[in-house]
């Protein structure tokens, strides 16, 4: 507890709560906040309320933006005939800053898994058949964790997806840039070995 | 100080704050358990934590009731291996989901260890490793005292011609003693009895429909729990490409 009232332990409550944050690096931002009024906290308050206000899932892709369709399903410079399925919204980003993909997206919003008891019907997959089955659609590239529910979520989006008459392609799994052959495990190596190509 | 050192398969993780892992794992001396992998979310650590895999683990604690701490390395990494066969993927899963929730933890079940890594290396090796999983639930089962008597007729007491199983006893019945109750008791598959090499069309289905009415009703449902969608999911692939 601090002793400067229940408005800024709650505030600090809040904050903690937030991934890479802990009670008392919560504490710090918000003395930080209390101490730059102005410069930060109205503006912070304000983008939150805004972004609160404003920012919804794309009934398209399930990506979030403040405009429904979202601007990359909205974008004529998008290639609509390839559709990337990935676990979360952070995965989009992560492949917008590696701006690497030129198509269209789909969230699905997390993977199988037998302990946590997610199911099919718990993602997103009803409106990716939808999508997957209407033209122009040509290619979906399965972009899942390479984890145990990750590859199994994605053999099962796969079969889902079979018999529609586009192509179903998963990313490659093996050396990351900066990697060692030493410090990788059997499976990425095997993975790497089948997934090799003619220099 | 509580410490133990073994190797383990790794059958549940479930993330613990931001960088560290709840790691289960099912050892030969130490049965299924748990314990605190500090940063089990790391990218370094990551493929290690992956069901199926086995691990050369150390736990420790200050006392025996503490969740404790385990570290961890690789032994047989397993999982990567197999990402790419599907139903061999939902049948990791479905075993390890299994044995999280059907197997009390820290009771040593030496038998079910030494099952699944027999299952996990055939699943690498042998298409009949659907019908190992049958023989490890039914192996499963026994361990944990709720095993199907197979020896002989529940009814007449011979030990020949055994091919079901009563769904209320989980004591075989001979063909002839079964004819009356055909759409009561369950099919036993010839596997299961041991004595039979190969396994028909059909034998697998019957396998997983009786191993899965005693654990439910045995093991699960007690503790309000039910069979994993991961071991439905298999029974269904497996059924796609012609397997059962």
């Amino acid at each position: 507890m601090t002793s400067a009232g229940p408005e800024i332990e709650r505030l600090i409550q809040l904050l903690a709560k937030l991934p890479g944050l802990g009670p008392r690096s919560a504490r710090r931002a918000v003395l930080h906040l209390l101490k730059k009024r102005e410069v930060l906290m109205q503006p912070l308050a304000q983008a939150l309320a805004d972004a609160d206000a404003t920012v919804q899932a794309c009934s398209i892709c399930a990506n979030l933006d403040v405009v429904d369709p979202c601007a990359v399903c909205a974008s004529p410079a998008r290639d609509p005939k390839i559709l990337c399925v990935v676990q979360d919204v952070a995965d989009v980003w992560a492949l917008e800053r590696a701006s690497a993909f030129k198509g269209r997206y789909h969230v699905l919003g997390g993977v199988l898994s037998a302990l946590d008891g997610v199911r099919p019907e718990d993602l997103n997959l009803a409106t990716l058949a939808e999508r997957a089955a209407t033209a122009p659609v040509e290619e979906v590239i399965l972009a899942l964790p390479a984890t145990v529910d990750g590859a199994a979520t994605a053999h099962y989006v796969a079969d889902r997806l079979a018999g529609l008459g586009v192509k179903v392609t998963s990313i490659a799994r093996g050396v990351p840039v900066g990697g060692e052959l030493d410090f990788l495990d059997d499976g990425t190596l095997a993975a790497a070995l089948q997934s090799r190509r003619e220099t | 100080m509580m410490e133990w050192t073994d190797t383990g398969v790794v059958v549940a993780v479930r993330p613990f704050g931001e960088t560290g892992a709840v790691v289960e794992l099912m050892t030969e001396t130490q049965g299924r358990h748990a314990g605190l992998v500090h940063g089990g979310a790391s990218r370094r650590m990551r493929p290690l934590l992956q069901p199926g895999n086995r691990l050369r683990a150390r736990w420790k604690a200050r006392i025996a009731d503490q969740l404790g701490s385990l570290s961890v390395e690789a032994d047989e990494l397993r999982a990567g291996r197999l990402m790419d066969d599907a139903a061999a993927l939902d049948g990791v899963r479905a075993a390890c989901a299994l044995a999280s929730i059907a197997l009390p933890e820290r009771e040593p079940h030496a038998a079910v260890y030494y099952g699944l890594e027999a299952l996990l290396a055939g699943m690498e090796s042998t298409d009949l490793w659907p019908a190992l999983l049958v023989r490890w639930e039914a192996g499963l089962l026994a361990d944990l005292g709720y095993g199907l008597d197979l020896t002989r007729c529940a009814v007449t007491g011979e030990p020949d011609d055994l091919t079901h199983v009563s769904p209320k006893s989980g004591r075989s019945v001979s063909r002839e003693a079964a004819a009356p109750y055909l759409d009561k008791v369950l099919k036993l598959p010839p596997f299961l009895l041991g004595t039979q090499t190969g396994v028909a069309a059909g034998d697998v289905r019957d396998g997983f429909t009786l191993t899965g009415w005693f654990i439910e009703r045995r093991i699960l449902w007690p503790a309000d729990r039910k069979l994993p969608e991961a071991r439905t999911r298999l029974i269904e692939r497996l059924e796609t490409q012609g397997r059962l």
